[in-house]
């Protein structure tokens, strides 16, 4: 009992950031409908520069989380701009074909001027760890619990509650309709982009503190898990992110714990094959129409 | 001057020309209605003047200044508002969230909550479902919340496609009344229907659109007593 309550909070903390990825994989899936591959990699691109503003400018916590927010939400808006944006109207593999071969270019330019070795972290954080009856919770993974919940108030604030985030919902719902009330279209996408790619910055850099380590292909495994996440929850649904984020982090923890860390992204991948045979649309998904 | 003048208008989806030179004028204060079959390329011409399909040649005036090439969202701000065939209010967003759309470009905020109050009081079933989710309202509801949410943006030309589609009678009643209404409040409309009987019964003007081209148009009272009209779009004689 005390070592399955120990994976729940290791199962949790790992959770919450599949949490934060998968969040801007939906958004953007919501609002253009594309998958977009590259999301992983900007998370990678988060935690390296978490090890530059860190490392080299001596950056604490909380500034270096407020820097690779805003450089992964200015990568995010740029590949939209780039190679998303005068794909709008191709078919849908064009752009899905384009965000694979964006992912490429993000690994292999960082693989460039980085090399392949892992880099480590600065000690910015405490090493404290609390006892709470049987379970042991460390500073890093308090630190990852408050970021996400912080983070996730904030975006659910933002859509709910702000106009630019009415704005998001109604272009997410119909296009057309949102033109016709003069909202720009390709201004809210690019909103769209700024925020999730923000999360997966955050999320970044907490995955290398938590590890750390960073590496250039740190984001293809857990940008493919983030997904699953996202189609677990049902792609589109913020609160289905959030939901499907914690369950892939739980369940590839216990999976490791009780069977075989063999099995850690086996079960990942046995879970969206569930999903599409079970309930394709998703925990919350809705059985929306295509879109024309 | 004229508030909206189309001219010699072109639309091409592909290699099928929708809009073959369409040329109509909309006075201020007037109701005009632009009648036709279906596929005769109404909802072409009002996407187009909406700025949201692609023309291909003519020219489009709105008080007396060119929006051929303005962005959708130039063209609201202009004060031209549409309503769109099939109402596409959004769903996922509450009722009042749908309003709240409509004044999407407005900041003079006291403003804008007296002409929430105007659309609720027009529209009191709306005011009653307010937090509910816009897809949960029934046909006629809607219809009402996308007029409604074109008049937050207060449009001084008000675009209305097929209003009365699918509605019972008592409610396409209600819904031309209302748009009576509006132009009473000094709003001017372009409104397209199939239901010419009842359009051309509130209309000052009337177009009759034809695959892509103006068949016949003149004021609504002479085109409702014309033979042609009643025959193909009155159900025939008496
Ligand atoms: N997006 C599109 N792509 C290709 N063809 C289109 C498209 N939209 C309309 N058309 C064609 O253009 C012509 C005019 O269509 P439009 O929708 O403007 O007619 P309408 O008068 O509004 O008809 P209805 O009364 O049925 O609404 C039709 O032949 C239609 O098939
Ligand atoms: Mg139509």
């Amino acid at each position: 009992m005390e070592q399955f309550l120990q994976q729940l909070i290791n199962g949790l903390s790992l959770g919450s950031i599949y949490a934060l990825v998968a969040l801007g994989y939906t958004m953007v899936y919501g609002i253009i409908k594309l998958i977009n591959f590259a999301h992983g990699d900007v998370y990678m691109i988060g935690a390296y520069t978490a090890f530059f503003v860190t490392t080299y400018l001596g950056m604490g916590f909380l500034p270096a989380l407020l820097v690779c927010m805003i450089v992964c939400g200015i990568l995010g808006v740029l590949i939209e701009r780039i190679a998303y944006k005068p794909l709008r109207k191709a078919p849908r593999i064009t752009a899905l074909i384009t965000a694979i071969g964006v992912s490429y270019v993000i690994e292999y330019t960082t693989q460039f001027f980085m090399g392949t070795t892992t880099r480590t972290y600065p000690a910015i954080l405490p090493t404290t760890t609390w006892q709470l009856g049987p379970v042991s919770i460390s500073y890093i993974q308090m630190v990852i619990f408050s970021v996400t919940i912080v983070l996730m108030i904030l975006l659910t604030l933002i859509v709910q509650k702000t106009k630019i985030g009415r704005a998001m919902r109604a272009v997410s719902a119909d296009e057309n309709a949102a033109k016709l009330m003069g909202i720009s279209v390709d201004n809210t996408i690019s909103f769209t982009f700024l925020i999730g790619s923000a999360l997966a910055g955050a999320a970044g850099m907490l995955v290398g503190l938590y590890y750390n380590a960073a590496t250039p292909l740190m984001g293809m495994v857990p940008g493919l898990k983030a997904f699953v996440a996202a189609v677990f929850g049902g792609i589109g649904s913020i609160p289905g992110a959030l939901v499907g984020g914690l369950f892939i982090g739980i369940a590839e923890t216990l999976v490791v714990a009780y069977g075989s860390s063999l099995y850690r992204d086996a079960i990942v991948y046995a879970i969206l094959i569930l999903v599409l045979i079970i309930k394709p649309t998703g925990l919350f998904g809705k059985n929306e129409r295509e879109k024309v | 001057m004229s508030l909206l003048e189309v001219k010699d208008l072109h639309v091409h989806y592909g290699v099928i020309e929708a809009l073959k030179g369409v040329s109509i004028t909309v006075e201020p204060g007037q109701i005009v209605t632009l009648i036709g079959s279906n596929g005769a390329g109404k909802t072409s011409l009002l996407q187009a003047i909406s700025g949201i399909v692609k023309k291909t040649g003519g020219d489009i005036l709105f008080k007396d200044a060119s929006i051929y090439k303005a962005s959708p969202r130039k063209i609201v701000q202009g004060g031209l508002v549409q309503v769109p065939e099939g109402r596409h209010v959004f769903p996922g967003l509450s009722v009042y969230e749908n309003l709240m759309m409509g004044a999407y470009l407005r900041k003079d905020k006291k403003e804008i909550a007296n002409d929430l109050k105007t659309v609720y009081e027009r529209f009191p079933i709306l005011e009653k479902r307010k937090n509910q989710d816009a897809s949960t309202l029934s046909g006629g509801e809607q219809q009402m919340l996308a007029m409604g949410r074109a008049l937050m943006a207060r449009p001084e030309l008000l675009l209305l496609d097929e209003p009365s589609m699918g509605l019972a009678p008592i409610l396409v009643k209600e819904i031309f009344s209302i748009i009576q209404d509006i132009q009473q409040t000094g709003t001017t409309i372009l409104l397209v229907e199939q239901n010419a009987r009842m359009a051309l019964s509130i209309a000052d003007y009337a177009y009759v659109l034809e695959t892509g081209r103006i068949a016949l148009q003149g004021p609504a009272h002479e085109l409702a007593e014309s033979e042609d009209v009643q025959n193909a779009y009155l159900g025939g004689g008496k």
